[in-house]
């Protein structure tokens, strides 16, 4: 059960969080013009890494705000949690910032 | 046979204080601090249970929570608890308990044929024998969970009373053996915030069961009495760690209550589950003795020798009277020892061929009998041990050799070494290192997951005499102490010693020869005692090729027992290494999973149990409905009226009656529990625009329109009615079990994929008590009570006008979900019971009916309104449901717009809803009920579709359905099958999904 910092709350407990999967996926602009491959790619598709992730979390039963958060999948470390329209932390090690 | 194994003296019982008990319907007696099997040992009793596959009798091998053998059903009624450890059960007065896996009696038992037919019980023997037909399964289950199985669970309520309960602290010691307790001091000493567990009744571990424990008690007890003392430390005995989880979160199971007995505990809970969350633990877990894997070594009387030195020191009972210590490392010289000095005639089987000198005079100067190099080769006596047989071992250890010896005996004291209980450090997602010096596995600290910062010490760390715990627990308290941010003057912690022999060098031999290649003859050497798996079941799972360690437990179900394999493990591991010609380190350790030990679901349940499990939500009319004599129904959490029945009505004919009595006068609902929100901003048009499948630019202030909202996979997840109530604000309604989600999806696209759009959204379910009124009367009955321009012309259908309402503010909506005449009345919550009984009282000369959400149903149905979640299932679109009509063809851009246009749902012969009529009219088909394209003399039959909603309807005068039906909406005319469960075949026709007011004149009027 991880503690988790609410970037407009601070620390509380896991209980009080929701997780959204991936973050930083924008709806596409163009739906119109999609095949149905690309539109499957944005509803379905999602990496899946196993070391740094990018997620979206909802502060659910606290300020129900979404937030970002930068975890580690295998020892559940959170290197950052940032607000929606903050810039990207930079993953431990990695010289660009995507 | 009065305690007939009960020392004369010594040990830390009560013998002031004799207390008596019932085993198996036996009345004994035992004193203050025994615990059931150390009472039953000191009265002789030696045979516990019986085994779970195999029914082998059995007695406890263990003086402690690793005991596999001797699970009893403790007391009975509602209070009985299957699969208790009578090693851990603190004996008190009136104390009843029972033993398992027996038929007729333990002594006499019929299911251990099972023995002799044990050559058909192999490992894998369900899953190969039962594999198929798998519908024989449920045949042969019941045969199998009666021979078999543990304890039985009770059928009554639980009358106990549990409680939860959160700690924070900054140092968690888990353990109060001599390293957890100078841990703990240490860590106290040095300013930080410490708790305390240990699982038994008295602090001091392995201290408890020495020779000299009187010293070490009161070494314990100024220990104790210090932390006691301090303000920052919570002490928390009979307390057992039993889960580690992520960011050092901590579940521990308080016994509080247990050992005064049933009933007993005044006001106090029975169980208290703690939830820590610790900014640093220390793990003083200890360790565990495993077991040497011989020829019959599961006969009564077979211990750990630890538990043969626990039993005589701190309960003052000797095991047997003649003792056979069987061991390869030093530590069972002490019990030898211990064991002769209490009187028993002592033989030390040693596997080593050089046993140190200094060992060698202790014994002889204690008259005791030493066999180098020899081990156990077979066992005599069914019910309890009466003899051992041992045989000198070839050099190598592979096999026997020379003349057998018998030695009489009634108890055999047997140790392969040593395990650190690394559970606790595994949980916590920390890797494990092989330390060939100890032959076992302890904690690797470099591989420790760093979001849960812990420390072992002591002998779960691999480290056995007490003083090296003591300075370990020092060095761990002050190191998480000081990691937690205390670092206070360093405390010096008082060390301490016993007399006690350390393992010393290990000679690992993890599995006896016998005469016999393993698994030919009759003997059966165990090492899983309480699943019953046995050195020739790892053998046939490495044949079989299921050698991977997770394959292997599973296969044989190694270590899945309710011990979990405290006692075994290693073992195991170490025989598939042989097997294999691997290192043990090379096959492996299998997961270490909560709960540590068993627990109740009562105790993680703690207070949230019956009325306080869910939270109930009541509308502000609940109590109107109550005095009216509704029948409730749940609705996600609220409780909402189901039917109204009059006296000598059923549910059927309450139904009925309020359905019709809407169409004929006017009928009143209770709508209060549909989600609303409240939405403002300049750019909450843009919003609905977004979530909505239709266009709500031109929707004029006042007005209301019907939505529908999709996912964006095309799928219909919820529906409502918004109305406009000023420039930029709307008032949302939703499904009742939709609320929570809608609200999270407003607030989801907002917030991450249009955060510069101005939109408020702000739930107000709860702030509006909501009645709707529907029928012919309605408007004579609102013009009644309002202030309101009612008439047809000043109030349309689909608008909504403010006033007030029985004298109170409120916005009246003119919407229906029943297609009549219908207004649904809204008034701030803390007039809603003010409104409903207005209206009840307005309402006689209209012949107010108030009606329930079942005869809502039959109104909607009536009418083809679809229930989102019951018409709909998540794979539905607008299409699917007939409701193109509500699809904007113009609107760029919508969510789910895109996803129906993909060529899944864009197919032919998708399911579509349409009505059904049975050919006989009084058949009300029941809902689920499958729409075959053929029928043929069983099932399967090939299925096009299925029926969503069905009622008896008043209105139409005859039952009427909605169906999903492949191409339903081409299909109409035509008449299909549909196959019940019990073979009988309806005929009914595909119709259109109206079947009242097909022109919908009635809800204008
Ligand atoms: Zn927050």
């Amino acid at each position: 059960m991880f503690i988790i910092n609410c970037p407009y709350c601070g620390d509380r407990d896991q209980t009080e969080f929701s997780c959204h999967g991936e973050a930083h996926i924008p709806r596409p602009t163009n739906t119109a013009t999609m095949t149905d491959e690309e539109w499957g790619d944005y509803v379905f598709f999602r990496s899946n890494p196993k070391g740094y992730h990018r997620e979206r979390w909802l502060h659910d039963h606290g300020c129900r705000r979404w937030f970002n958060a930068l975890r580690h999948t295998v020892t559940d470390e959170f290197v950052a949690t940032y607000k929606v329209q903050d810039p990207r932390p930079q993953i431990p090690g990695d010289g660009d910032q995507s | 046979m009065s305690q007939s194994q009960r020392l004369s003296q010594g040990g830390m019982i009560d013998r002031s204080k004799p207390i008596s008990f019932a085993f198996d319907g036996r009345q004994y007696t035992g004193y203050q601090g025994d615990t059931l099997a150390s009472a039953l040992l000191a009265n002789g009793v030696r045979l516990m249970g019986r085994s779970f596959k195999y029914h082998r009798p059995r007695g406890a091998i263990a003086a402690g929570s690793e005991e596999p053998n001797a699970l009893v059903q403790l007391e009975t009624g509602a209070y009985t608890e299957p699969n208790t450890r009578a090693t851990c059960i603190e004996l008190y007065d009136g104390l009843v308990a029972k033993s398992q896996n027996r038929w007729p009696s333990l002594e006499f038992d019929i299911g251990a044929v099972n023995s002799l037919v044990a050559r058909f019980l192999p490992a894998g023997f369900y899953y190969k024998t039962f594999m198929w037909p798998a519908s024989m399964w449920m045949t042969y289950e019941k045969f199998i969970r009666k021979a078999a199985g543990l304890g039985v669970s009770p059928v009554e309520d639980d009358p106990d009373v549990y409680h939860g309960t959160y700690a924070h602290c900054d140092v968690l010691v888990i353990g109060g053996g001599p390293a957890g307790i100078s841990a703990a001091t240490a860590a106290a000493g040095s300013g930080a915030r410490v708790m305390l567990l240990d699982e038994g009744s008295e602090y001091g571990g392995a201290l408890l069961g020495t020779s000299d424990n009187a010293a070490a008690k009161s070494y314990i007890d100024s220990a104790l009495g210090a932390l006691g003392q301090s303000e920052n430390v919570r002490l928390l005995s009979r307390t057992t760690a039993t889960g580690y989880y992520d960011y050092n979160y901590i579940t521990a199971l308080e016994k509080v209550t247990d050992h005064l007995g049933p009933g007993n505990g005044g006001d106090a809970p029975r169980q208290r589950f703690w939830k820590i969350r610790a900014k640093q633990v220390v793990i003083a877990a200890g360790s565990i003795e495993r077991p040497l894997i011989f020829a019959d070594n599961d006969r009564p009387g077979m211990m750990l020798a630890n538990a043969v030195g626990v039993y005589i020191n701190r309960y003052g009972v000797l095991p047997g009277n003649d003792v056979v210590v069987f061991t390869n490392n030093d530590s069972a010289y002490q019990v030898a020892l211990d064991a002769s000095a209490a009187g028993a005639t002592v033989t030390v089987v040693d596997t080593r061929r050089n046993v140190s000198a200094d060992l060698k005079s202790k014994l002889e100067q204690n008259n005791i009998r030493l066999f180098e190099g020899h081990a156990i080769s077979s066992v005599q006596g069914g019910k309890g041990v009466e003899s051992v047989r041992i045989m000198e071992l070839s050099a190598d250890g592979e096999s026997l050799q020379g003349q057998a010896w018998e030695i009489v005996c009634t108890c055999v004291a047997t140790s392969g070494g040593w395990t650190p209980s690394c559970h606790m450090f595994s949980q916590s997602g920390g890797k494990l290192k092989y330390e060939e010096s100890i032959a076992g596995f302890i904690p690797d600290s470099s591989r420790a997951k760093n979001s849960c910062p812990n420390v072992s010490a002591g002998s779960c760390n691999g480290v056995f005499t007490t003083q090296e715990c003591i300075a370990q627990g020092v060095e761990a308290g002050i190191s998480a102490a000081g990691a937690a941010g205390r670092s206070g003057s360093v405390p010096s912690v008082d060390t301490f010693a016993v007399n006690e022999i350390p393992q010393g060098a290990i000679a690992p031999l993890w599995l006896v020869p016998t005469v016999h290649p393993v698994g030919e003859g009759k003997a059966k050497h165990f090492h899983d005692f309480q699943n019953d798996v046995t050195a020739a079941d790892i053998h046939l799972a490495a044949r079989e090729g299921f050698v991977s360690v997770e394959h292997l437990k599973r296969y044989t179900t190694t270590g899945m027992a309710t011990d979990q394999g405290k006692t075994s493990n290693l073992n195991a591991l170490a025989i598939m290494a042989n097997i294999q010609g691997v290192s043990i380190p090379e096959v492996g350790t299998t997961t270490f999973r909560p709960p540590y030990t068993p627990l109740t679901l009562g105790a993680v349940g703690g207070q949230e149990s019956r009325e306080l499990f869910i939270q109930e939500r009541k509308t502000p009319m609940h109590e109107h409905h109550v005095a009216s004599g509704a029948v409730f129904e749940d609705v996600g959490d609220w409780k909402r009226p189901w039917y109204l029945p009059k006296e000598g009505e059923d549910m059927h004919a309450a139904v009925q009656r309020e359905t019709l009595a809407v169409r004929e006068s006017v009928g009143m609902l209770d709508a209060s529990t549909l989600g609303k929100i409240d939405i403002q901003g300049k750019d909450a048009v843009k919003l609905l625009e977004m979530v909505y499948t239709n266009n709500w630019q031109k929707l004029a202030i006042g007005s209301c329109r019907y939505g529908l909202m999709l996912n964006e996979h095309g799928m219909i997840f919820d529906d409502g009615v918004t109305t406009r109530l000023g420039e930029n604000h709307y008032h949302m309604t939703t499904t009742t079990g939709g609320a929570a989600r809608v609200m999270n999806w407003l607030e989801e696209w907002l917030q991450t994929e249009w955060p510069e759009w101005e939109v408020y959204c702000t739930s107000v379910t709860e702030q509006w008590a909501v009645l709707a009124i529907n029928g012919p009367k309605a408007r004579d009955l609102l013009r009644d009570l309002t202030d309101i321009d009612v008439s047809k012309d000043a109030f349309p259908f689909m608008t909504m006008r403010e006033g007030t309402v029985a004298d109170v503010p409120a916005r009246v909506y003119r919407i229906s979900f029943t297609g009549e005449l219908s207004y649904e009345i809204n008034v701030p919550a803390r007039y809603g019971k003010h409104l409903i009984e207005a209206l009840t009282e307005a309402g006689k000369k209209y012949d107010l009916v108030p009606y329930g959400t079942e005869t809502m149903h039959v109104l909607r149905a009536e009418k083809g309104f679809i229930i989102v979640g019951q018409d709909t299932d998540g794979t539905v679109t607008p299409h699917d449901m007939d409701m193109d009509w509500i699809v904007s063809k113009t609107k760029e851009e919508y969510l789910g717009n895109r996803a129906q246009a993909r060529v899944d749902t864009r197919r032919e012969k998708r399911p579509q809803l349409i009505g059904l009529l049975t050919e006989d009219p009084t058949v009300v088909l029941p809902e689920g009920a499958h729409i075959v394209a053929e029928v043929l003399d069983k099932p399967p039959m090939p299925t096009i579709g299925h029926v969503t909603s069905s009622y008896m309807s008043p209105n139409a005068g005859r039952s009427i359905a909605l169906a999903l039906l492949q191409d339903g909406i081409n299909r109409k005319g035509e008449t299909v099958s549909l196959s019940m469960m019990d073979g009988t075949v309806h005929k009914a026709k595909v119709t259109d999904t109206v079947f009242v007011d097909k022109e919908g004149v009635r809800v204008r009027g």
